[in-house]
């Protein structure tokens, strides 16, 4: 039973990864950059989240639209002013662009709230129940439920929108995309607002699991989010979901086993693994060009 | 309809079209043929908007469109069939048909207009809901014919149409072309076959290194020995 109870814990915490890892492979999908800031997004929203429930004092709900609307604007900006310039030229430049940008926005935070931790608010009371010998907590199922929802929202717009068409149109062919009539930038933009909107609410519901804030907090998961989307193949959308999921339950499993202090390892083993047998991730096919 | 002077642009450091001027008038196939590289694709790109001229006036109906952005040319009413078809793989024919009228808002039309495309291309219909990335080259054509189709345009650029099709799927696809000529629609068809563009158009230009060499009725063309010796596989 106590199985069920860990298997429950990691997906939850899978989900959170697999919301993050989404922002990474559908801007990778569009515009072939690593974003390299997405985990300063995520941390950007954890504390919108923070200031609108302990500042403002708005309910769970409230703060978790709040900083989805915020970080989807922070999004679309940094894409504005860092990364449009730059769509000529080579990759690297991009992906040194993206680097320098984590490491500004971590400072520029430091540098106007002070480095220090903050307690996350308690926005939503956490029961126990019990379910067949199964103690799941009501936090876990309110934070796995609304980031089902959020991916069902996601791959509803992407399949079912005419953005979500110029999505995938634009992230297969740019040129040809163009020949449609589809802006390509607005295109891109609305992509990293997705994409960043989804960050902001991993931010929140991280807050409100681990219970624990700080200016530097999107590093770690926003490279373990990055080695999710590589898990699940680089720029595919279901492969981002289930990447997450399997690296929050292969974490907590780890830890249930007794190894917690080895648990930040696992996930970079498991980018190292799937780097050398394959590289494309579980969903990926290897790419093949018809002449 | 379309009136281009004095053309010039640039791939990076290579100067890939200087000084073009050509025209084509309403109703009118009007062909370019000339050997690999020697422009004619950098021309249909130029005026479709993915690439800006450096010097040089695009005239469309009453407007200037040189260096306007792609959706903006759609919008004037010019679709660009690319080369090498282009198509989105990774969706179904019918969503490629769909994306081909996205600018449009109309969407009874839209279907009609689904339909219009299948009942000119019946092969289409049948795999309307396979992803168009399993379509034989041919098919891959007429999609994306059919998909330029359905944002309605006056003026219509092919680009090698006929590029890696078995010859009986080339003499269809001409077919076709002309098919859309009569419905009103007025094409420039960029070719390397030029026995076969001579043979559906009413013009033609001849483009050589980014120059244009050569112009006249289709006819004149066909009967110009020079022509025949360097494109037609002359005898």
């Amino acid at each position: 039973m106590e199985w069920i109870q860990q298997l429950i814990n990691g997906i939850s915490l899978g989900s959170i990864y697999a919301l993050i890892a989404l922002g990474y492979t559908m801007v990778y999908g569009i515009i072939k950059l690593i974003n390299f800031a997405h985990g300063e997004v995520f941390m950007i929203g954890a504390f919108v989240g923070f200031y609108a429930i302990a500042g403002w004092g708005l309910g769970f709900f409230p703060a978790l639209l709040l900083a989805m609307a915020v970080c989807a604007i922070f999004g679309v900006l940094i894409e504005r002013i860092a990364y449009r310039r730059l769509r000529n030229a080579t990759r690297i430049a991009a992906l040194i662009t993206a680097i320098g940008l984590s490491l500004l926005i971590q400072y520029v935070v430091i540098y106007f709230r002070g480095a220090q931790p903050e307690a996350y608010p308690d926005a939503l009371s956490n029961k126990t129940f019990d379910l067949f010998g199964v103690q799941i907590s009501s936090q876990s199922i309110l934070i796995l439920s609304v980031s089902i929802v959020l991916m069902i929202l996601l791959q509803f717009i992407v399949h079912r929108t005419k953005i979500g068409k110029a999505m995938r149109a634009v992230s297969h062919d740019m040129d040809a995309a163009r020949l449609m009539g589809i802006n390509v930038n607005t295109t891109i933009s609305a992509t990293f607002a997705i994409g960043s909107a989804l960050a902001g609410a991993a931010g929140v519901f991280f807050g409100v699991y681990y219970t624990k804030i700080e200016p530097l907090m999107g590093i770690i998961p926003g490279l373990k989010a990055f080695v999710a989307a590589v898990l699940g193949g680089i720029g595919i959308i279901p492969g981002a979901m289930v990447g997450g999921l399997v690296l929050g339950v292969v974490e907590t499993i780890v830890s249930a086993l007794g190894y917690s202090l080895w648990r930040d390892a696992a996930a970079f083993i498991i980018l190292i693994l799937i780097l050398l047998f394959r590289p494309s991730g579980i969903f990926g096919k290897n790419a093949r060009e018809k002449v | 309809m379309l009136k281009v002077d004095q053309l010039d642009v640039f791939y990076g450091n290579i100067h890939a079209l200087k000084g073009v001027s050509l025209d084509v008038q309403e109703g009118e196939i009007v062909t370019l043929i000339g050997a690999n590289g020697a422009g004619k694709s950098t021309l249909l790109k130029t005026l479709s908007g993915l690439l800006k001229p450096k010097n040089g006036t695009i005239q469309y109906l009453s407007n200037t469109i040189a260096g306007k952005p792609a959706q903006e040319i759609v919008k004037a009413g010019i679709s660009h069939v690319p080369e090498g078809r282009r198509v989105f793989s990774n969706m179904t024919v019918e969503e490629n048909l769909e994306l081909g009228a996205f600018l449009r808002k109309d969407s009874k039309e839209i279907q009609k207009d689904i339909q219009k495309v299948y009942t000119t291309f019946p092969r289409l219909l049948e795999r309307r809901k396979q992803l168009s990335g399993t379509l034989s080259g041919g098919e891959q054509q007429m999609l994306a014919m059919g998909r330029a189709i359905m944002a309605k345009p006056k003026l219509l650029l092919l680009d090698e149409p006929s590029m890696g099709l078995a010859p009986l799927m080339v003499k269809t696809i001409f077919e076709i072309i002309e098919d859309i000529n009569r419905g009103g629609t007025t094409i420039l068809l960029v070719e390397q076959n030029a026995h076969m563009a001579l043979s559906v158009a009413n013009r033609a230009y001849v483009i050589e290194t980014g120059r244009v060499t050569v112009s006249g009725t289709a006819a004149e063309l066909q009967a110009s020995e020079e022509i025949k010796n360097a494109y037609l596989g002359g005898h």
